[in-house]
């Protein structure tokens, strides 16, 4: 797998937006990002209200992806362009998830929604209108999520990655500081994972870093890149940014994200945390 | 569902339900030319230089970080190549405040 089969850059974007069977998605936590401008020709998909159970905690099953992918008018066999805010945070979660329920075409607009308007490209309010399919999804693909037992399991046996900033990772902080810290659970992270912030697989206007810098990264920081490897954050989200630099970038085959990640791990009962800077 | 990590709309008006006693915080407005910057980025790096949380500016200009007390360092990105550091530091039960004029 190359680069080039999994992420586009802006300019191949602009020269493809009207191309049939290219599809824009703009995915964000905050819709109204998509609502004050977005790509031209770009549907959006809210990340909280389209693609979580509204009632369990848990992603839509499988017919609500295909409900929700026959009402956006993607088919099948269309290419999806994803992009957002946040460093294409909710972007790569997107990704993970069209991986999940087996899209076979999709890639990543590198940098996102940050890069693009910090080029000062165009952005436009309209929305496409585009007629309904009749999408069919796959099974989730279990290889590429994790639950917690296997979390729990892979404490000493496989690489863990917590992708957290260091504040959480050492217990200082309960979410990212831009966000109120009051929450009803335990700080820490779990043992035997390495900090490895999901900042470090971006530059600074948002777009990955090179695979040999990535290969570094990951390398200096004591993680075997020949063994699996689970990633989590908070809820899922970063954590995807560094599930996609590690298999869809760098094409390591046993990689997961631990969607459940520290809201989840951080409330069960009796299972081992560590507090600190790391080991 | 749990709250995502996605930063909040950035409004000048900090939101009823935090109790600002127990939070260190940091605000500044992004300005050209005396008007405020939207869709300006402000990142926040620990003293380490290690990327800790970054936030959009709306329409009033406005970022705002709930960090840990300690000292930070904010560096503003906006369109046309801006990229500025400044240094501050957080105290719980204090707004440390900037003014960025780009």
């Amino acid at each position: 797998m190359s680069r080039s089969d999994v992420l586009v850059d802006a300019a191949f974007v602009e020269a493809h937006l009207d191309d049939p069977g290219l599809v824009l998605v703009e995915v964000d936590e905050d819709v109204s990002a998509y609502d004050k401008g977005h790509i031209r020709g770009a549907v959006k998909i809210d990340w909280k209200s389209e693609l979580q159970d509204p009632v369990r905690r848990d992603f839509v099953d499988k017919t609500g992806f295909e409900q929700l992918l026959s009402g956006k008018g993607i088919a099948n066999d269309d290419l999806v362009i994803l992009y957002g805010g946040n460093n294409n945070w909710f972007a790569a979660y997107a990704y993970w998830y069209f991986k999940l329920y087996g899209h076979g075409n999709v890639k990543l607009l590198d940098g996102g929604r940050k890069k693009w308007e910090l080029d000062s490209r165009e952005l436009v309010v309209d929305v496409p209108s585009r007629p309904a399919t009749d999408y069919k999804a796959q099974d989730q693909d279990l290889s590429i999520r994790a639950f917690r037992d296997e979390a729990v399991e892979a404490i000493g046996t496989k690489n863990l990655i917590d992708v957290r900033s260091p504040d959480e990772f050492s217990g200082k902080l309960l979410a990212p500081a831009h966000l109120p810290q009051e929450q009803a659970q335990r700080a820490g992270h779990i043992p035997t994972a390495r900090s490895i912030p999901w900042s470090k697989a971006a530059n600074d206007d948002g777009t990955f870093k090179s695979d040999d810098e990535l290969r570094q990264i990951y390398a200096d920081a004591g993680v075997d890149l020949n063994k699996a490897t689970v990633a989590y954050c908070r809820i899922g989200e970063r954590s995807s940014h560094t599930w996609f630099a590690l298999r869809e970038l760098l094409g390591l085959s046993d990689v997961k994200n631990y969607d459940g990640s520290w809201t989840e791990y951080g409330s069960l009962v009796g299972v081992p945390i560590e507090l600190g800077e790391p080991k | 569902m749990t709250q995502g990590c996605a930063a909040p709309v950035q409004t000048a008006r900090i939101p009823a339900t935090v109790d600002l006693a127990n939070e260190a915080v940091i605000q500044g407005t992004v300005t050209r030319d005396g008007d405020p910057v939207s869709s300006a980025y402000a990142r926040l790096l620990d003293s380490t230089g290690e990327f800790t949380g970054e936030v959009v500016t709306g329409d009033e200009g406005i970022f705002r970080f709930f960090a840990a007390p300690g000292d930070w360092t904010v560096r503003v990105l906006a369109a046309g190549g801006v990229s500025v550091d400044f240094t501050i530091t957080a105290a719980i039960g204090e707004v440390a405040a900037l003014e960025v004029a780009i």
